[in-house]
């Protein structure tokens, strides 16, 4: 799925990253810690949380994702979006909750691939 | 390659903000040396959560990354308050941290197993009231 495409599904304004909506992401996951983003997750290109600080953009940097929805509405601050912009990494801002948001891209084939143990 | 290639990094305490610099810096000096994008993954990871630790519980420490031919060597080295039993702290779930910690999105007593989990081995030197030194190494 492009993450332009995500944008549009989510209703979602986008931050930074506008040069990058044309790149596909294959899977997701849905957090609002990050010590079990850090542990769990595997190859996931998207991040949907709730969490909004610049340690989410660090742990997505170091997991090498590419794209991190906040839902609920919640915006992050000039430097968190200062931060992603540097390592390229997309922001959407959602006015969804986790749920929907989750289910609305899952419903729409963007699955949570692999999950490392 | 005899001599490795070094990178120093003081992590500086308390200062939330900041935690992650010293892991980004060095994804990005080993994405320069050409490194396997997966092990840049697992380096990154681990030294990041060990970071993370220094900041939450040791008031800051330092960070030094050795780069040999064949293998990665992470040291994180704090003058903090040290930890009382290793053996309880490796355990996933178990944690000290704060609740503000937590809501920060940490704290949840994944970041030793998940500095284990990334490494092919892990030693931990630490004295109570004196600090703690956790050397960490990914073979390449």
């Amino acid at each position: 799925m492009k993450i332009g495409k995500i944008a549009d599904l989510l209703h979602a304004d986008v931050l930074c990253g506008e040069e990058h909506l044309e790149n596909e992401v294959h899977s997701a996951c849905g957090a609002d810690m990050m010590s079990d983003v850090l542990a769990f997750v595997k190859d996931q290109a998207v991040l949907i949380t709730g969490l909004v600080n610049p340690q989410v953009v660090r742990t997505a940097e170091m997991m090498d994702m590419r794209c991190i929805v906040f839902v609920r509405g919640k915006m992050p601050a000039d430097d968190i979006v200062e931060l992603a912009r540097e390592s390229g990494i997309v922001i959407l801002a959602t006015m969804e909750r986790m749920y929907q948001a989750c289910g609305i891209l899952y419903e729409n084939g963007l699955y949570h691939g692999g999950v490392a143990q | 390659m005899s001599e490795p290639v070094r990178f120093h990094f003081d992590v500086a305490g308390e200062n939330f903000v900041s935690a992650g610099e010293a892991s980004a810096a060095v994804k990005k000096l080993l994405r320069q040396l050409g490194m396997d994008p997966a092990v840049i993954r697992r380096v990154s990871i681990a030294m990041y959560e060990g970071e993370i630790n220094m900041v939450i519980h040791a008031n800051g420490g330092t960070a030094d990354i050795l780069v040999y031919a064949d293998r990665i060597v992470i040291v994180l080295e704090d003058h903090g308050p040290g930890i009382p039993n290793v053996g309880l702290a490796m355990q996933e779930g178990y944690s000290t941290a704060a609740e503000n910690v937590r809501a920060l999105g940490f704290g949840a007593g994944m970041g030793l197993p998940n500095m284990k989990r990334y490494t092919d081995s892990m030693d931990i030197e630490t004295a109570v009231g004196v600090g703690t030194k956790i050397t960490m190494e990914v073979r390449l």
